[in-house]
């Protein structure tokens, strides 16, 4: 069994809401992440789903630390990332890239693709910490230009010249251009169109073999997931429900969160869908403003319980890696 | 399947062009499609093949300059909205045809309460006064499933989650019992266990008042459950055009058979590559007279750089347009 990459230890982010003008005062707290734990081990896929607000894109950015977490432990190759001073984590953070979502907004319209690409090189090679040369840099660039499927005859075009897929390209040959170990995707590929996400999804697992790289998949396509991640954890309002083997988890779903969630992704399959029982769960998910005493899905549950209103349930292992947070399946 | 009894909407020909600085840009070239009382269509198809242009055409919502309706004719009751006069459009737009937007957080009026956008919607076309019109917008709001309406309907939209605000819209589009309910992408905004409510909703909604639904969405999970009849775009035409069970059991245009091959499925577990259509969606200025699915397709044949192949019926009632059928006679699919 391989080695955990990363491990992270009841990391929570709370983003202060403030009010006066001048004098500002805090008044309150968004809980965006509130005590996850999970770990990815080498070469492997970690999927992160749930609905929007629920923390996950939070999740990924605190682990890249560009956001400082509040409190826990985003523990990357054995060092703690969340302790390193500013030099430290430059070096660290050769071995984490992002893929963003929007490939519109995530390349700078004024820079050429190699500038792109080459970019975070060059800033390695200014801050001394990567001894290469100029000529090995626009190799380098023209290399992963390739490597992603994009003519290097491009090199010297500007981002607008591109449609959505290409670009998403260009910013997955960013990611790499250090090597990266492990790679934070935040929804790559859900500004795409259908054909053009599964040429992406298929390039990121290519890479994936090729390069033995980890990823932390974010999605909110259950589908997609499952095609590529290997773990899947379910999150709900800022905190992890469920944890299992991507093919467990989608046989076998513990959470009555995760149940609904799988129910309600349609299927491309009349026949299926004229057959199926929906779960519709009723009314949104609500506010992460407060400090909850409860089990945090309790307001929209079809299942609920009596112990699930003042019992927080933690994450608890039921199965073989099967976690859930849930009193259906263990008492408090 | 298809045929133009008791249709109340006949769609033939229509084209919109708009003129940019490169070029006209072809986005509806040759549309037909006819709509039956209570049927839901759906039309399917990846960004920029003129789903909308098209559901827009249809209200004669086409912002011009740059767009134009160039030609075709859109019988609505055997009376063509075309050559309608404005006053007599707006007797129809949101009365008989109504619309619901993809983006919920934008198609309200942030500075008006519901109240008055919704009472105001009824007045103009119901003929009612404002109270009658007030019980009315409150009936629809609790149609659509908004807790206590009388008090929320004095709520402004920002006091509204998307789920919700997309329900507003929907009491506001089915308020004056359109016959046409149009939903441009309704539920992509929305998250799963949202998206589930919300066409749960226009399905059982549609069902009970009688509205045919015309329902365009990228998503082939959501018309697969939810449509009748399927219209599959590509650079501006329809290129087939089937019953929801036969086209995903057996679809015949290559590019439908690559669409539906390609999406990452919950219920198959194959382990297998993902199948992808290679290339991209063509760039729609200057669009020579070819099949424009012609770069992309694993089948291309001389024939098909050179014109336009016209619909073929197939044996089972629908239609196809792709030069495969032409030539040959159909074998139980092309391998």
């Amino acid at each position: 069994m391989n080695k955990a990459l990363l491990e992270v230890k009841n990391l929570k982010m709370h983003f202060p809401v403030e009010e006066g003008l001048l004098f500002k005062k805090q008044v309150g707290s968004i809980r965006a992440i509130d005590g996850i734990s999970f770990e990815i081990k080498e070469g492997e896929t970690l999927g992160l789903v749930g609905e929007s607000g629920c923390g996950k894109s939070t999740t990924a950015r605190t682990i890249a630390q560009l956001y400082r977490a509040t409190a826990g432990e985003i523990i990357f190759n054995g060092r703690n990332l969340a302790s390193l001073s500013s030099t430290e984590l430059l070096a660290e953070r050769k071995n984490i890239q992002m893929v963003f979502q929007d490939p519109y907004a995530s390349l700078n319209p004024r820079m050429t693709i190699t500038e792109i690409i080459a970019e975070p090189l060059i800033i390695f090679k200014n801050r001394k910490l990567m001894n290469i040369s100029r000529k090995e840099i626009s190799e380098r660039a023209e290399f992963l230009m390739e490597k992603v499927g994009l003519s290097s005859l491009f090199r010297n075009r500007y981002p607008h010249e591109f449609s959505g897929g290409q670009r998403q390209r260009i910013g997955i040959a960013r990611a790499l251009a250090l090597n990266p170990k492990l790679i934070l995707a935040d929804e790559p590929v859900s500004a795409l169109d259908v054909s053009i996400q599964s040429q992406i999804l298929n390039l990121l697992s290519d890479l994936q073999s090729e390069y033995n790289l980890t990823y932390l998949f974010i999605a909110h396509d259950l589908a997609v997931i499952e095609y590529i991640s290997t773990r899947v954890a379910v999150m709900y309002l800022g905190k992890i429900v469920e944890v299992a083997d991507s093919r467990i988890i989608y046989k076998k779903p513990l959470h009555p969160y995760t149940e609904a969630l799988l129910s309600a992704a349609p299927i491309p399959d009349p026949e299926i869908e004229k057959k199926r029982k929906r779960i519709v769960l009723s009314g949104d998910v609500p506010s992460p403003d407060r400090e909850r005493t409860g089990c945090y899905f309790y307001d929209r549950c079809p299942r609920k319980m009596e112990v699930c209103k003042d019992n927080i349930p933690k994450l608890t292992e039921t199965d073989d890696r099967h976690h859930v947070a849930c009193f259906l399946y263990f008492n408090p | 399947m298809i045929g133009t009894n008791d249709a109340i909407l006949n769609v033939n020909n229509l084209k919109t062009h708009f003129r940019t600085d490169e070029g006209i840009v072809k986005a509806v070239d040759g549309v037909t499609f006819s709509l039956r009382k209570g049927e839901t269509l759906g039309f399917v198809g990846e960004s920029g093949c003129g789903k909308s242009v098209t559901n827009l055409s249809l209200m004669k919502l086409i912002p011009s300059p740059p767009g134009r309706i160039v030609d075709g004719e859109v019988l609505f009751h055997d009376r063509d909205i075309l050559k309608m006069k404005e006053n007599e459009i707006r007797g129809i737009r949101g009365n008989k045809i109504s619309m619901i937007f993809q983006d919920p957080m934008t198609s309200l009026n942030p500075f008006l309460k519901i109240s008055t956008q919704l009472v105001e919607t009824i007045i103009l076309h119901q003929k009612k006064n404002e109270t009658e019109a007030r019980k009315r917008a409150i009936e629809m709001l609790e149609l659509v499933g908004i807790p206590a309406p009388a008090k929320r309907i004095d709520s402004y939209p920002h006091q509204f989650s998307g789920g919700m605000r997309q329900r507003v819209m929907i009491a506001m589009a089915l308020s004056c019992n359109p016959e046409i309910l149009i939903a441009d992408e309704p539920t992509t905004a929305l998250d799963v266990t949202i998206q589930a409510q919300i066409l749960e909703l226009i399905k059982a909604l549609s069902e009970k008042l009688g509205t045919a639904t015309i329902l365009i969405t990228h998503d082939l999970g959501v018309v697969a459950g939810m449509c009748d009849t399927l219209n599959v775009m590509y650079a501006g035409r329809i290129i087939e055009k089937s019953d929801v069970s036969t086209l995903f059991s057996d679809p015949r245009h290559p590019y439908t058979r690559g669409l539906i091959k390609s999406v990452p499925r919950l219920d198959k577990k194959t382990g297998q590559k993902l199948y992808s259509i290679k290339g991209q969606p063509p760039n729609m200025i200057g669009m020579p007279e070819c099949c424009p699915f012609h770069p992309r397709c694993e089948h291309t044949m001389d024939i098909c750089r050179r014109s336009y192949p016209a619909a073929v019926v197939t044996e089972s009632g629908n239609s196809v347009s792709c030069w495969l059928y032409h030539t040959l006679p159909y074998e139980g699919g092309v391998k």
